[in-house]
This record gives C-alpha cells, sequence and structure tokens, in this order.
C-alpha cells in the first residue's frame, strides 16, 4: 500500500502540451478516479503513473521515492487495461500467475495465490480456459485477478468496464467497490463516466484540455463545483446555464425576471441543476415555460421546458409529475441551490 | 439466414468442373515428372505420350542417388536454404518489430529504400554482384549464396513480419511489462509464442525461394562441390543428349525437402491465434 505524489506534472510531445501543472496527493489506501471528456489526457497521466509514458516534467513520487526512470516492472504497480490485454496463448491461471511465474516465484506458491484469487472472483471453475473461450465479463475478472494476484502497492484501471454492456457494467462496478473495501488498497481509476466516477471514488479528480479542473469528494464537485465546466460535467442531466445580468441588488434574467441575491456583482452566467428546480402554476413561479417534452422514467419525470427567452431548461422532479407536452408551467429557484459564475467560467462565492 | 442457402446441382457440379480443371491444370506437370522419373531410358521416346509406361523401374533413382553428385548437391542446397531462411527471418523479425513498435528518426527513410530494392530486375545487378563476390573472395562458397539470398529476401520478410506484429495488440506488451517483465522478457513470453504464424510463414517462403534459385548460383558457382540442386540439375544435360529419366528422378527427390518443410511449419500457419486477447 502505498501514497503516490505527483509534483507539477506535465506531458509534451514535441511542442504540444497534453497536460501541465497536475499536482496530486494519493494517500495511502484512497481510490481516486479520473474523469474527463475523450483527449483531457486523463489516459496520458495513467500511463505515466504507470511507467508506460515518460513523464516531461515534473515529479512522481511512491513513498518519498522518486519514480521518473523507474521501468513499469520496479514500480509494484498493477494495471488493468480497456482492452484486458489477457495473454491469448495461456490459460486463466497461467495468465493470473504470469507476474509471480516472472518473478520466479515457486510453483507451488503461485497455484496457492492464483486458486484464491480465482475463488472471490468466480473463476474457480475456469481456470484451465484459454480467454478466447471466456466472455466479456470473465474477461474481465481475470484481468482484475491478474492484478489482485500480484499485491502490488497501487492498482490503475483504464475505463475497465467500458467494454461491459451496461447490466454487467452495474455489477462490475459493484465488484470493484469490494474489491477496495476488502484490499484497501490505492487505486486510481480512469473513466469518462461521471456515474462511475461519482459511486466509485473517494476524490475525483475532473481533467479537461490537459488541466486539473477540480479535486474533491464527489460531493464537493456536486455541490460548490469550481467552473462551469465542473458544473456540467458532473451531474445528470447536465446542470441548465442562463446568462444574466448582475446589479447591486441582484440577478436579472434573460425573460426580465429578477433574483434579490447579495455579492453576485461579477456575474455573467447562472447555473442549476435540473433537480433543484422547483414546478408551479403558472403564473406562481419565477419563471414561465412551456413544458416541451415530458420523459416519465417512473422513479422521476424529466422535463423539458422551453422558457422563452431563457431558453430550453431542463427541469428533473421525482415521482411522476402530472404535466402534459405542451402545458405552461411556472418554475421556481431557491436561492442557495444557484451557481453563479463570472465571464471565465469561474464559480463565485455561493451566495448566502 | 440461418438456412444453409441451396445451391442449383448444375451450378456445383460446374464448380466442381473448374475446380478439377484447375487441379489437373496445375498437377499435371508433377504427375509428368514422377511418369517420367519411372520410365525405363528405352521407352522414354518409343511410347509416345502414354499417361503410364508399360513397366516402371527405380533404376533412375537408384543411379541417381548412388552413381552422382546429387547427393552433395542436396546437401548444399539444404544448407543454403536452411542458412537463408534462418538468417532471413532472424533479421526480418528484428527489423520488422522494429518497425512496427518503435519510432526512430529516419524510419521513413529505411522503408522507402526497402522498396525501392524490389523495384529492380534481378538482372540488372548480377554483374555487380558477381564483382563485390569475387571481390571478397567468396566466388565458389555457400556462403555466398546465402548472403546473397538474405539480401534480396529481407526487405519482402520485413514487410511481412511487421504486418504480423502490427496485428499484435500494444497493450500485450505493456501488460507483460507492468507483470514484471523488461521488454526483452515481454517479446520473447507473450509477442514471440503469439508471431509463430508469421515466422512459420516468412520461413516457409524464404526456404522455397532460396531452394529454386538459379540465377544467382549458376553465376556464383561453378565447381562441382558447391553447386546446388537446381545447378546440379542443369549437369543432366550434356553437350549431345539429355538425360530425362535421371533429372526427372531428380526432381522428385527435391520437391521431398520443400514438402517436409510445410508440413513442419503448417501447424504454426493456422490463424486465430490472438483471439481473446482484446476485445475486438
Amino acid at each position: 500500500m502505498a501514497r503516490l505524489e505527483l509534483k507539477n506534472i506535465a506531458k509534451r510531445y514535441g511542442a504540444v502540451e497534453v497536460l501541465s501543472e497536475v499536482d496530486l496527493d494519493i494517500a495511502d489506501g484512497e481510490f481516486l478516479v479520473l474523469v474527463g471528456p475523450s483527449g483531457c489526457g486523463k489516459s496520458t497521466l495513467l500511463r505515466m503513473i504507470a511507467g508506460l509514458e515518460p513523464i516531461s516534467a515534473g515529479d512522481f513520487l511512491i513513498d518519498g521515492v522518486r519514480m521518473n526512470d523507474v521501468p513499469p516492472r520496479n514500480r509494484d504497480i498493477a494495471m488493468v487495461f480497456q482492452s484486458y490485454a489477457l495473454y491469448p496463448h495461456m490459460d486463466v491461471a497461467r495468465n493470473m500467475g504470469f507476474s509471480m511465474e516472472i518473478r520466479g516465484e515457486v510453483r507451488a506458491a503461485r497455484a496457492e495465490k492464483v486458486a484464491a484469487a480465482a475463488k472471490t472472483l468466480g473463476l474457480a471453475a475456469l481456470t484451465e480456459r484459454l480467454p478466447r473461450a471466456l466472455s466479456g465479463g470473465q474477461r474481465q475478472r481475470v484481468a482484475m485477478g491478474r492484478a489482485i494476484v500480484r499485491d502490488p502497492r497501487a492498482f490503475l484501471f483504464d475505463e475497465p468496464l467500458s467494454n461491459l454492456d451496461a447490466a454487467l457494467r452495474v455489477e462490475m462496478r459493484l465488484e470493484i467497490a469490494r474489491l477496495h473495501q476488502r484490499l484497501g488498497a490505492t487505486m486510481i481509476y480512469v473513466t469518462h463516466d461521471q456515474v462511475e466516477a461519482m459511486t466509485l471514488a473517494d476524490r475525483i479528480v475532473v481533467l479537461n484540455g490537459g488541466k486539473v479542473q477540480q479535486v474533491g469528494t464527489p460531493l464537493d464537485l456536486y455541490e460548490r463545483p469550481a467552473n462551469r465546466f465542473v458544473a456540467q460535467f458532473i451531474g445528470s442531466p447536465t446542470m441548465n446555464v442562463v446568462p444574466v445580468d448582475a446589479d447591486a441588488d441582484g440577478l436579472v434574467l434573460g425573460g426580465g425576471a429578477r433574483l434579490a441575491l447579495t455579492g453576485a456583482g461579477a456575474a455573467t452566467t447562472l447555473g442549476v441543476r435540473p433537480e433543484h428546480i422547483e414546478v408551479a402554476a403558472p403564473g406562481e413561479g419565477l419563471i414561465d415555460g412551456t413544458a416541451d417534452v415530458v420523459e416519465r422514467l417512473g422513479s422521476d419525470t424529466n422535463l423539458y421546458v422551453n422558457a422563452g427567452d431563457l431558453g430550453m431548461l431542463t427541469v428533473r422532479r421525482a415521482g411522476n409529475l402530472p404535466v402534459r407536452p405542451g402545458e405552461r408551467i411556472g418554475l421556481h429557484l431557491r436561492p442557495e441551490n444557484l451557481h453563479l459564475f463570472d465571464e471565465a467560467g469561474l464559480a463565485l462565492a455561493r451566495p448566502a | 439466414m440461418a438456412a444453409i442457402r441451396q445451391t442449383h446441382p448444375l451450378l456445383r457440379a460446374a464448380k466442381g468442373a473448374a475446380l478439377f480443371f484447375y487441379l489437373a491444370f496445375a498437377l499435371f506437370p508433377l504427375y509428368w515428372l514422377l511418369k517420367i522419373s519411372v520410365t525405363p531410358d528405352r521407352l522414354i521416346y518409343s511410347e509416345g505420350t502414354a499417361l503410364w509406361p508399360k513397366t516402371t523401374t527405380l533404376d533412375n533413382f537408384r543411379s541417381i542417388l548412388f552413381q552422382s553428385d546429387f547427393l552433395s548437391y542436396f546437401a548444399n542446397s539444404v544448407t543454403v536454404s536452411l542458412g537463408t531462411a534462418a538468417a532471413t527471418t532472424l533479421i526480418a523479425a528484428g527489423a520488422g518489430y522494429a518497425f512496427s513498435r518503435f519510432d526512430f528518426r529516419g524510419k521513413r527513410i529505411v522503408i522507402a529504400l526497402m522498396l525501392v530494392t524490389q523495384m529492380f530486375p534481378l538482372l540488372m545487378i548480377i554483374a555487380p554482384i558477381y564483382k563485390i563476390v569475387a571481390a571478397v573472395g567468396l566466388l565458389n562458397s555457400l556462403t555466398s549464396l546465402i548472403i546473397t539470398y538474405t539480401a534480396f529476401n529481407v526487405p519482402f520478410a520485413t514487410f511481412l513480419m511487421q504486418s504480423f506484429f502490427d496485428g499484435i495488440p500494444k497493450d500485450l506488451e505493456e501488460a507483460a511489462m507492468m507483470d514484471g517483465c523488461t521488454r526483452f522478457q515481454a517479446l520473447r513470453k507473450v509477442i514471440l509464442p503469439l508471431t509463430l504464424p508469421g515466422l512459420g510463414a516468412t520461413l516457409g517462403f524464404v526456404f522455397t525461394a532460396a531452394w529454386s534459385e538459379l540465377l544467382f548460383a549458376l553465376m556464383l558457382i561453378s565447381k562441382n562441390d558447391a553447386m546446388t540442386f537446381p545447378v546440379g540439375l542443369l549437369t543432366f544435360v550434356s553437350k549431345f543428349s539429355v538425360d530425362w529419366g535421371q533429372m526427372m528422378a531428380a526432381g522428385v527427390l527435391a520437391l521431398i525437402p520443400s514438402c517436409l518443410f510445410f508440413i513442419f511449419i503448417q501447424r504454426y500457419l493456422v490463424q486465430g491465434l490472438t483471439s481473446g486477447a482484446v476485445k475486438g
């Protein structure tokens, strides 16, 4: 188990900088999730931690020892690949025990550890099969088994669930969460799926355009996003963002509605999550609009409301809301649920 | 889609006939080789074009094996072909791996140069090759043939091997390196076993090319004890007659190593070895 430190890490390909100023301190036993849209540099960062990609600038330390120039085999880190990367000519048992085989550990010790790992992952009956005779979920388990058997200082996961179907993804997500609870190991997990990030992480790192946007617990990111990007990236459906004019008394929305707020001086946009908009009778809310599309999910109702000059707003309410498409409704906002962003997209201190 | 489509019987018969004609056309020379080799000398010209001689004999084989230099030609050919196949495959595997996995300065130029070497007809460079080989004193040696054949086969073999390496996911090597391998161990334990079909194909291709090469062997070898098999065959042609029976018998025997070699490597030519490695 280990503490990982990234100090001012950068990655350049020639003159192109794909990652810069990455500073992270990952505590022993922490589950850290790197999340961001494709091309944000999250996989590159993971591969730099693994040692598969050279670090262009900055320092990477494991338990205080600089690892920049240490080859992957000496970092004692296990990685689960998106493609699983199982050795196709070896059976499941040999796949899982390969790292011990390379380190020259005796056959009996290997067999014991492999059997134990196979049992926890429900692979005991499959140890003699070749990878091509396994289903996607089973291959995924073998890839995890290969990492567990090694008993490494840290686990890296590179979008491990993105090749699985939806039901299996939920199941394997739970399995990874259980694995983390049982092993208590340091884990770094890359995904573009914010649900995976929210459910698994102790802390989430949101990356965009090669820069860290925000680091925090899932609820931190949800409640106090540092900027518009994080605000819209975390949470589903996406946060509504509308332009506003701010003056000394508060905010003026596009449609002319006023919100009394103090300290909103520099705000140019207002963000509000779909689940924080309340539905009222027409004329009784702050804003009036027409329900354009109504999605009934059973547990929730999603409304896509045409709010005139404000544009389209998404509203999510629990339960089954008796609203029909085309119906006029009023929408109400509570000041404590609002997020304000300045010209540069940075969040302003929450209105009290 | 599940039901097997029934083809018209006439269409099936036509297909069979086309296949049959193709096979007959392709295999007839081999059949004729065998037929002449077992025909007694006195019947070769008198019997005309009968499909099978009235009496057969193994005399041609006997005299080839025990009363000619055939066995020495044969041994020379085996040495040259195996030497060339091994050397070429080794070099091509190394070069192909480098082209497939690494980015280095001048890579494109090297690849372009290798392509250029494939553009010229061999006849154009026979004289310069002869001059070079003579200058380094390698005329009449099997080494000269191995070096020349290797030089000619490496570019194509490299492209062949590169495409095989390209077909193996990079993730596998990286997984092996995470698992504790050096790059070389990853190559040996993970990549090499998966490249066996490629190595087999390359070995087979180069072996047969070297086995049947005549032009350079004729130019560079003039001493009887260093002759390879195709050159040796020409010794059956004398000024006044051609010893057809012995020549054909020698030809039949020459087929054997190629056949054996392909039987040996054909199990490595089976594809689909990498399936299941990564989600496709």
